[in-house]
């Protein structure tokens, strides 16, 4: 019974660590391009939908709160690729990689600035309510991100299998000149693609600002979610989900059965081993590249 | 503008282009070390740490700049090196010793990494060095016999020949040995650029298929790579752990990774200048910053509020500054200003424009 709890709260983490994993497979789907930013984007969201609905801000009631805070990281997504990302098309991959960690400082220094540094959480209807199933003991956020997860990972799957703009960004990513040609806007499929991924973001960073605590540092949370995406191969919807969920479940069961000290490296350690011996993660969708 | 006027096939292989800048170099370099009679204390300890950082962007220029292999994780290269270094002085191996045994085991550590990065490109190796700097931390702590864990290491000042060099007591010797170690690796530096060596590190970082097709053994060329740009920054290491004194596992964390690949960007990729310069803008970055702090304060009245972050803050949007406008970094700029002056007024705009690249990629789906 104690592991069956474990491994619902490691799942509900897993699934937070899988959203923003998300976020960098859709970027990377799209452009081919890392956002070492996301975790600070998610960071960023939780606190815009603090500062929309916490009384000690603007107080406004969480279901109005929700879907405005969703459009402004949206808006900043987009904002943040027409300003910025834009600028460095054609440019190589590692130019774009050290540009958003740089965002990712400015971020972080922005949310100190505005929202300080202390702890907070998001208030919410769904805090303190739970779900007794069997002696287990559920709590009712972990429930709703375990299930809004699970959707939104469906439906941004087949939007990419199924819609013809999921498809275009494909194509955009696999050979933009060839994209270009084909006539698919590849610059305002990229500008999408960044408003989606700060979509996702906020919905992450609502979800675990109701779970528990954000502050600024928040962001670095990221790295975790890179073992994530990693593991699930950087180009897989499914797998950075799965690689999530296998992050999030290991945590608890590691520093419940391995010795401390040692039960924190387990995530990076995995990272580390997915890397030497499956470099491409374990969903790969790489071939050699031939000349 | 100076023509050189080439009357001998070695002129080309020569590190330096003429005596003139041969002579230059020179100057700048007898200023440098007449620093602690026109500096005080205070700022020959400024300088003493821009060039250990500098020491160490030349170990990631190495790797980053001329191989093209990104490097997140560059900071448990420092911890190896300094941790090697202390724990040898320690062990009662002088430090003349200890110094470059440091290095070399700092290499070895690289070269041993190298062998499952070789598989790894671009995004994934920078992933790779990331997990490895956030597993550095864990591992100082769990080794605590040798390294001391969260308590951390103290290290004093070291005897060379007698003398004692340390960094608050005799700041003079240690700005001197650190400067030694500076010329040092960055004339070792110019000489591998000229090497067949060098060469191979640039073709592998321009085109790995065409490289291989000059028959560039690249897993070799980047194992090796990975093993002196290490061994480099394993030197920088055990100068930093000289010039903080005591440090733990949380010295060298993550954020002085990204912070060593961040300044090396806004140096300049790909030259041995850009290591010094951005060390330079990282090393006074903090000074800078609570002087004009002091200045607005005396201006706008007010009191000087620390803002925490404010640091990286900056930092971050000079970077973002420097990847949009200028990516050769400050080095690129001088270029383009040098230029702009010998062939005045023949200058034009897009002298300097880089082909732009279109992606195409390796996936299936």
């Amino acid at each position: 019974m104690d592991n069956a709890q474990l491994l619902i709260s490691g799942l509900a983490n897993g699934c937070v660590y899988g959203l923003i994993a998300l976020g960098f497979v859709l970027i990377y789907k799209a452009t081919e391009a890392v956002n070492f930013a996301q975790g600070d984007f998610m960071m960023l969201g939780a606190f815009v939908t603090i500062g929309l609905t916490n009384t000690e801000y603007m107080g406004l009631p969480f279901w109005l709160a929700l879907p405005i805070s969703l459009m402004i990281m949206g808006a900043l997504g987009y904002l943040i690729d027409r300003l910025i990302i834009r600028r460095l098309f054609g440019e190589s991959q590692t130019a774009v990689v050290i540009l958003t960690i740089a965002l990712g400082f400015v971020i972080r220094f922005a949310a100190g600035l505005i929202w300080g540094h202390e702890p907070q959480t998001l208030q919410n209807p769904l805090a303190g309510k739970e779900i007794r199933f069997g002696g287990l003991v559920l709590g009712m956020e972990d429930v709703a991100v375990i299930v809004v997860t699970i959707l939104l990972t469906w439906g941004l799957y087949v939007f990419f299998s199924k819609t013809k703009l999921g498809l275009a960004m494909q194509g955009a990513s696999q050979n933009q000149l060839a994209a270009y040609y084909m006539g698919i806007p590849v610059k305002r499929v990229q500008g999408f693609i960044w408003a989606l991924a700060g979509v996702v973001a906020g919905i992450a960073g609502i979800l675990f600002a109701a779970k528990g605590s954000v502050d600024p540092t928040t962001g670095l949370l990221g790295i975790k979610a890179f073992a994530a995406a990693v593991i699930g191969g950087f180009g897989s919807l499914p797998g950075a989900l799965a690689g999530g969920l296998i992050v999030g479940v290991i945590e608890p069961f590691a520093s419940r059965y391995v010795a401390a000290g040692y039960s924190q490296i387990a995530p990076y350690a995995l990272l580390l081993a997915v890397l030497i011996f499956r470099p491409h993660g374990l969903f790969s969708q790489v071939r050699v590249k031939k000349v | 503008m100076r023509i050189v006027f080439k009357t001998d096939y070695m002129q080309d292989i020569r590190p330096w282009k003429d005596g003139y800048q041969l002579s230059l170099y020179l100057i700048l370099l007898a200023i440098v070390t007449a620093a602690p009679w026109w500096l005080d204390d205070f700022y020959l300890g400024e300088l003493t740490n821009v060039l250990i950082w500098a020491i160490a962007g030349l170990g990631l220029m190495i790797l980053t700049g001329h191989t093209g292999q990104a490097s997140l994780g560059h900071a448990a290269f420092l911890a190896v090196g300094c941790y090697a270094n202390v724990v040898l002085i320690e062990a009662g191996v002088p430090f003349l010793l200890a110094f470059p045994v440091a290095g070399l085991l700092t290499g070895i550590v690289g070269a041993t990494v190298a062998i499952p990065a070789l598989r790894l490109h671009g995004i994934y190796l920078a992933i790779f060095t990331l997990a490895l700097s956030v597993l550095m931390d864990d591992i100082i702590v769990l080794a605590e016999p040798i390294t001391g864990g969260v308590a951390g290491k103290y290290l004093g000042g070291v005897e060379i020949f007698g003398h004692l060099v340390d960094r608050w007591a005799t700041p003079a010797p240690f700005f001197w040995l650190v400067l030694a170690v500076a010329v040092v690796v960055t004339l070792g530096y110019i000489n591998l650029l000229r090497a067949p060596l060098g060469r191979s590190f640039i073709a592998v970082r321009d085109s790995e298929v065409s490289a291989q097709a000059m028959g560039v053994d690249i897993a070799r060329t980047k194992t090796i790579s990975f093993a002196l740009s290490c061994a480099v920054t394993g030197l920088a290491g055990a100068l930093m752990g000289m010039f903080a004194g005591a440090f733990n596992n949380e010295t060298f964390s993550v954020v002085i990774s990204i912070q060593l690949l961040m300044m090396i960007v806004i140096g300049g990729l790909g030259s041995i200048h850009g290591a010094f310069l951005g060390a330079i803008v990282i090393g006074f970055l903090p000074q800078f910053l609570s002087i004009s702090k002091e200045y607005a304060a005396a201006i706008f009245g007010g009191n000087t509020v620390a803002i925490p972050g404010l640091e990286f803050g900056i930092f971050g949007m000079i970077l973002i500054a420097f990847i949009l406008f200028e990516p050769m970094g400050l080095y690129g700029r001088w270029l383009k200003i040098r230029t702009w002056f010998e062939l005045f007024p023949f200058y034009r705009k897009d002298m300097f424009k880089r082909q732009k690249s279109y992606l195409k990629t390796e996936r299936l789906r």
